[in-house]
């Protein structure tokens, strides 16, 4: 029986997120191994386990991979959550690209200086309101169907529902405008996969706590 | 006969270059269209040709493709330049990713302020030669093939390419501690198709000119 894949990362959500998501939504199960002070990042450095020397590191099939993109590229394709072809790849590549930048940009905002905070939140919801929610909101309604690229369900659905979610994190009221993308919320948060990673107790992981934004920085810096 | 692909952009490097590098080295003929003020990037906004209101955009087989990555996903699947299996796919992009990075670093530094440039292309500089030359150099010693990947040409291999060239341009003799990334340079930059696009006339953009950085940055901003 193969390991379960073991993810090295600090305890937050930061860019492990996303691969927590994706294996969570493929049904595999997942160990964690927590970095919490730089001597653990330092160790794993030294150790030879870290190919560009960062996290996250996801230990997989015999393999020790880095680089986010990378990881959620190997987990969509082997566990069938790529697309059938070529070109539903394409579509599923622009959508998760578009939504992983809109990600960068909701992550960033617990590192903002406290002057910036309020612009920064003002920025993420102008761009998610009006240029990501808008295309997902269209690629529903053109094409009438329950995902979002052929027929059947992505990783651009477990992209986009992780997306919303910490989109209404930062403003309740985010997905107003848009109600296909609110059944949509709905009927993938429904999923089996997701719905229990969705429950508490889950390895989901909380948004960052202000008080615990120097200890993380510390292991980084 | 296919239409060739279309590349909107403007002419400089920036995110547009890798795609340039790739489509070339697979031996596709290209065309660009290129943005030269503020309204042209509004006319293809307007137009509805830009997904997320961005470019790099490339016309190709019929899709109007955003997103970087999203594009060089597809052609290099489409030219046979990504492997031959799942774990091939793996490393290459952890190779990729990791060069992206290096690749964005040089990339914007031309781009910022003159207080930031020298600290950002140094920090660039630094980690190119402590962070990430040391483990291509070392994946080439260990294998002792002439590719990175697979015994066989890859996308892989063209952005190590794109990359030791955008580094010497800042610093001439940074390989001088890399014999195998020398030769690599040597023997990669001999592909008939990479040749022919390292030649004067060919569509490989130059790094901005200081004096252009302003009217560049007008366009997007």
């Amino acid at each position: 029986m193969a390991a379960k894949p073991k993810l090295h990362y600090p305890n937050g959500r930061g860019r492990m997120e996303s691969i927590r998501w994706l294996l969570a939504a493929a049904g595999v199960e997942f160990d964690e191994c927590f970095l919490e002070t730089k001597d653990h990042l330092t160790k794993l450095k030294k150790d030879g386990f870290l190919l560009f020397q960062q996290v996250p590191m996801v230990e997989i099939d015999g393999m020790k991979m880095v680089q986010t993109r990378a990881i959620l590229n190997y987990i969509a394709a082997k566990y069938n959550l790529y697309g059938k072809d070529l070109k539903e790849r394409a579509l599923i590549d622009m959508y998760v690209e578009g939504l992983l930048d809109l990600n960068e940009l909701i992550m960033h905002h617990c590192i903002q200086p406290a002057d910036k905070k309020e612009q920064h939140l003002a920025t993420i919801e102008d761009k998610a309101t009006n240029r990501y929610f808008p295309v997902f909101e269209k690629v529903l309604k053109d094409h009438g169907q329950d995902f979002l690229v052929g027929n059947q369900f992505s990783r651009a659905d477990v992209q986009l529902l992780e997306t919303i979610l910490m989109a209404e994190e930062c403003k309740p009221d985010i997905l107003a405008q848009f109600p296909l993308l609110q059944s949509f919320k709905a009927r993938i948060s429904n999923i089996p996969t997701i719905k229990k990673f969705l429950q508490p107790g889950s390895q989901r992981k909380p948004p960052l706590k202000e008080e615990d934004l120097p200890k993380i920085m510390k292991i980084f810096h």
